[in-house]
Parts: structure tokens; C-alpha cells; sequence
């Protein structure tokens, strides 16, 4: 669906040149839920922004839909936009329009027939959850209502792909969540493809299939979201998956814990997919003689499956513990052994 | 009441002057309204980063219109004299004061519509784009109507201005309350004319606003 190849783009600045994107290639298929995450500065805006021609790139090449975007320019770019839309992190509606001439604004832009019109805004509303609030204005509404007009008129023309540049950065938690769920719905209902950047690693938790972590305007790391979790490789992408693995206490915590523990081990498990579901625990104190005190832990849930770390106090004879560690390990669970640093 | 405060105020003659006023102060502010955002739109598109980004066009626009704003209208007039006479066919009277009425407004408007547009939000206009929208439709579905009540405000305060400007055209003959407050009544001595026309001119001006106003806040939903 889209294709991205050695793409650079540079922009003139006072100390010379600056390399926004460096040498990016990636292809997303379609149907996919697709997830850029950087920090401010890496080039995940300028990246997502040359996918639907706002950008140009200086090199390489981009294919959306069917269409080399990267070259195509007037009339052909703009209907090549009609079929990538895009929303935003500050929503970007026009607040001289209610909501429904909001969603309709798109439309006209198509030259679709006021009747017809109507009748897709009045799908729209529904689909977003914004029945009877039609007539009313953006400043009328909250963050996560305005995001949801951003939403309806992105898929007022029926797109390929949706472009989410930041789209929960500007909400509460639970109104990310409730807007990240309408994503993934519209994702399974229609098919689309979706393009997210975004500096949360919970939103790529929630609903993203694959990631690519980007830094410095280079893709470090990419792959199945599932597997960046199990095994993140480059330090940018453990500090993101620490995001919503571990507690920002935990660290604190583990240390205290060594201290009070003098005896016995403090094991770090990480379940990933199925291992996250079965009564590991259970099984390993009914096998073992070990007591096992469960001190911290966190689940949390993707798209393929979930993940989770606990913490646990070992306690019993050095021969035994290591036993029911092998065990542990054996049941496809990462076992790591916490000691003093 | 009249007789005893204002002897020498003669009704009719206020009425006429009146709706010469009123007829100098409606074209040229229409003029001047279509003229500003015309000259605003250039300056504002042309101007770094926009979607006509244009520096050459941009200077000379921009250098026009602050001639014109900067020079003082009373000598704008007097410039404009061979221009009106060429155009107009005549130096006296209300259609001949329209020129430089309209020369002298537009290009203070134009810096008013330029600034309205500058604070709409870039990221609208960049969403437009992302829909496919022409530049014809971002200018008449996003530039214009986000800025409409800075625009109103704006012709608000410039069609204030223009009741002023007219009152100086009468002084040179053309027409209208100015020139009967001179004529009438400082020349010939007779203060009560004098306070009689600038009643109704601050009347106008208020009555102006009040409408101005009334809109603005009618048009801005934000």
C-alpha cells in the first residue's frame, strides 16, 4: 500500500543543511495499523507529511496507493489527497463551520452533491459517535469530540490510507484511549490503512500492528510490535518500551527490595503472548519448595497479544531455586535474576 | 428647541449634506473592503512560506501600500488631483472625492486584512491542503471566512476613518457634512452649523461601530 524508498529530505537552514529524514525505507501493507515513534526532532512529521505531498522529498521515492506522490504535482496530487487523509494533533477544524460543515468540507472540495452531502455527514456523525451534536461548533466541543470531527471528515472521501500525525498527543489518557479504540473499529470495519506517529509508546501498544522507531531522522528499529517489546534492540527503543512496561518506581523499588531481601533472589519474569495467560506461578511453588513472594508487576496488552513484566522474591534453597528458575524458563518466559548492582 | 440652539441650521441643507456623506462613506467603503482584501490576500500569500511565496511581487505590493498608507490625506487629495480630473472629469463634488477616498482607505485596510489572515491557524490551511483543496477554495472557504470578523473589525474601524476622510474632501469641495461645517459654519461665523454637523457626524460614527460590532460578534463562533 505504501512504499517508501531511500528517502532524504534537507531543508536550507542558517548552519547549513539539515537532514530531517535520512535514508528511510519502508513499506506498509495493506489493511496495516503502522506505527512511527520518535522523539520531537527525529523527522516522524516529515516523514508522515511527504506521504500525502506536503512535503517533498529531496531523494528517493514514495508510493501511496497506487501513486508516486513524491512526483505528482496540481490537479493529480489533489486527488491523490482525497484518497490519503490526514488528521492532527491540534485537530486543525475550521471553527467558522459547525461539525457537520466541518465533515462536509472535504466533500465539497470533492464537488460531491449537497444531497449526497448531507447524507454522508449524517453516516459520519454516527460513526464517530457525534450523534445530535451536528449543528454545533468546535469551540463547543471537548479535545476528544474535536478529534472525532477530525476523524469523520478524514474519511468523508472514503480514503486508503489515514495519516495520524500526533492525533492523541493533545488528549487526556482517557480520551487517547477512547479515540485509539475508534481507530482500531474503523481500522476493522473499513479496512483502512493507518499511518500513526506519535511519541507514545502506549499508542503503539494500543493499536499499532508493527513499529518503526525513529532517531536522528533514521529508522533504528523495526518490526512486529509484539516482537519490539520482547526484544527491543537499540537503547532509544528500551527507554520506549520501559514507557509502558515498567512503573517509573521500579527501579527505586527493585533496589529497596534488595536490601530487605538479603536472602534468596529477586527474579524479573517477562511474559510475551500466550506465556502472559498461563498460572506460572501456581505451577511453580505446587513443584518446587520455594516461597515465592510476588512483589511488583504489569500486564499490558497489543494488538498480537500481551505482554508483561513481574518481579518476584525467591526463597529457599539455593539448589531448588535454581530448579524452579530453569523451570521457569523453560515455559517460554524471560527469567532474569536481579542482583545488586 | 432648534430655533433657540441652533439659529441657523437649516434642516434640509443638513439632510442634503447628510446623504452626501452617507453616499461618499458607502462606495468608498465598499471600494475599499473589495480593494483591501484583494491587496491584503496578495500580501499574505506572496508573502515567506505561504502558497504564492513570492518576494518581488511581495516588495512591490507591500511598498505600495505603505506609500499610500503613510501619506497624510489631505495632501493625498491634492496629489490625486490630475488622476480624479483624468478618471472623474471633475474636481467637485462627492464622486469626485471617491478616488482618493478609496486610494487613501484601501492600502490601510489591506495591512488589516494581512495581519487578519496571518493569525489564522497554519495547520488549517495545511489541513485544507490535505483534503485536495484548490487554492481558489482555500481562499473563499478557509482564508476569508476564518477571518471574517478581524476582516469586519477591520472595515469597522477604516469605514470610521473614511467618515473623517470625507469630511476633509468636503473642506476642497467635496460636499457633504465637512464641507458645510467649513463653509457654512466656520466662514461664516455660525458655530451652532459647525456643532450641528459634527453632532451628526460623531451620530454616524457611532451607529457604524455599533453595527461593526454587532457582526463581528455574530461571525466569531470561537
Amino acid at each position: 500500500m505504501i512504499s517508501i524508498k531511500d528517502v532524504i529530505k534537507t531543508y536550507a537552514s542558517r548552519n547549513g543543511d539539515v537532514k530531517a529524514v535520512d535514508k528511510v525505507n519502508l513499506e506498509i501493507e495493506e489493511g496495516e495499523i503502522f506505527g512511527v515513534i520518535g522523539y520531537s526532532g527525529a523527522g516522524k512529521s516529515t516523514l508522515i507529511r511527504m506521504l500525502n505531498g506536503l512535503e517533498i522529498p529531496t531523494e528517493g521515492t514514495i508510493n501511496v496507493a497506487g501513486r508516486e506522490v513524491s512526483r505528482i504535482k496540481g490537479a493529480e496530487l489533489r486527488r491523490a489527497r482525497q484518497e490519503i487523509s490526514m488528521i492532527f494533533q491540534h485537530f486543525n477544524l475550521l471553527w467558522s463551520r459547525t461539525v457537520a460543515e466541518n465533515i462536509a468540507f472535504p466533500l465539497e472540495i470533492a464537488g460531491v452533491a449537497k444531497q449526497e452531502r448531507e447524507k454522508k455527514v449524517n453516516e459520519l456523525i454516527s460513526l464517530v459517535g457525534l450523534d445530535g451534536r451536528g449543528d454545533a461548533y468546535p469551540s463547543q466541543l471537548s479535545g476528544g469530540q474535536k478529534q472525532r470531527v477530525g476523524i469523520a471528515r478524514a474519511l468523508a472521501n472514503n480514503p486508503k490510507v489515514l495519516l495520524c500525525d500526533e492525533a492523541t498527543s493533545a488528549l487526556d489518557p482517557q480520551t487517547t484511549d477512547s479515540i485509539l479504540d475508534l481507530l482500531v473499529d474503523i481500522n476493522r470495519r473499513l479496512g483502512l490503512t493507518i499511518v500513526l506517529i506519535t511519541h507514545e509508546m502506549h499508542v503503539i501498544r494500543k493499536i499499532c500492528h508493527r513499529v518503526a522507531v525513529m532517531e536522528g531522522g533514521k529508522i533504528v528499529e523495526s518490526g512486529p510490535v509484539l516482537n519490539v517489546f520482547k526484544n527491543p534492540q537499540q537503547p532509544i527503543t528500551k527507554r520506549f518500551v520501559q514507557q509502558v512496561t515498567e512503573p517509573e518506581e521500579t527501579k527505586e523499588t527493585v533496589e529497596h527490595l534488595l536490601q530487605r531481601y538479603p536472602h534468596g533472589k529477586v527474579v524479573q519474569l517477562t511474559f510475551v503472548g500466550e506465556g502472559a495467560e498461563q498460572p506460572l506461578i501456581t505451577n511453580t511453588i505446587r513443584n518446587y519448595p520455594v516461597m515465592v513472594n510476588i512483589l511488583q508487576g504489569k500486564i499490558t496488552q497489543t494488538q498480537e497479544g500481551a505482554y508483561g513484566t513481574l518481579f518476584i522474591h525467591l526463597d529457599g534453597e539455593e539448589e531448588v531455586s535454581l530448579e524452579a528458575i530453569k523451570y521457569m524458563s523453560s515455559q517460554g518466559v524471560g527469567v532474569e535474576v536481579i542482583t545488586n548492582a | 428647541m432648534l430655533e433657540t440652539f441652533f439659529p441657523n441650521v437649516k434642516l434640509d441643507r443638513m439632510w442634503e449634506a447628510t446623504t452626501e456623506t452617507l453616499y461618499m462613506t458607502a462606495i468608498s467603503v465598499l471600494a475599499t473592503f473589495v480593494l483591501g482584501i484583494i491587496l491584503g490576500l496578495l500580501l499574505f500569500l506572496t508573502a515567506k512560506g505561504n502558497i504564492w511565496q513570492n518576494r518581488p511581487v511581495n516588495l512591490v505590493i507591500s511598498t505600495f501600500v505603505n506609500v499610500f498608507r503613510s501619506i497624510p490625506f489631505i495632501i493625498l487629495i491634492v496629489l490625486l488631483i490630475p488622476f480624479t480630473k483624468f478618471i472623474m472629469g471633475t474636481m467637485i463634488g462627492e464622486n469626485a472625492a471617491l478616488p482618493a477616498l478609496i486610494i487613501g482607505a484601501a492600502p490601510f485596510y489591506a495591512r488589516m486584512v494581512e495581519i487578519g489572515l496571518r493569525e489564522i491557524d497554519k495547520g488549517v490551511i495545511e489541513a485544507a491542503r490535505s483534503m485536495g483543496a484548490k487554492t481558489s477554495t482555500v481562499i473563499w472557504k478557509v482564508l476569508l471566512p476564518e477571518s471574517m470578523p478581524a476582516l469586519v473589525s477591520g472595515i469597522t474601524v477604516t469605514a470610521i476613518a473614511l467618515v473623517g476622510f470625507t469630511a476633509m474632501a468636503g473642506v476642497i469641495g467635496a460636499g457633504g457634512l465637512g464641507n458645510l461645517a467649513f463653509l457654512e459654519g466656520f466662514q461664516r461665523g455660525r458655530g451652532d452649523v459647525t456643532l450641528f454637523a459634527t453632532v451628526v457626524i460623531l451620530a454616524i460614527v457611532f451607529v457604524i461601530q455599533f453595527i461593526g460590532d454587532y457582526i463581528t460578534s455574530k461571525l466569531d463562533k470561537r
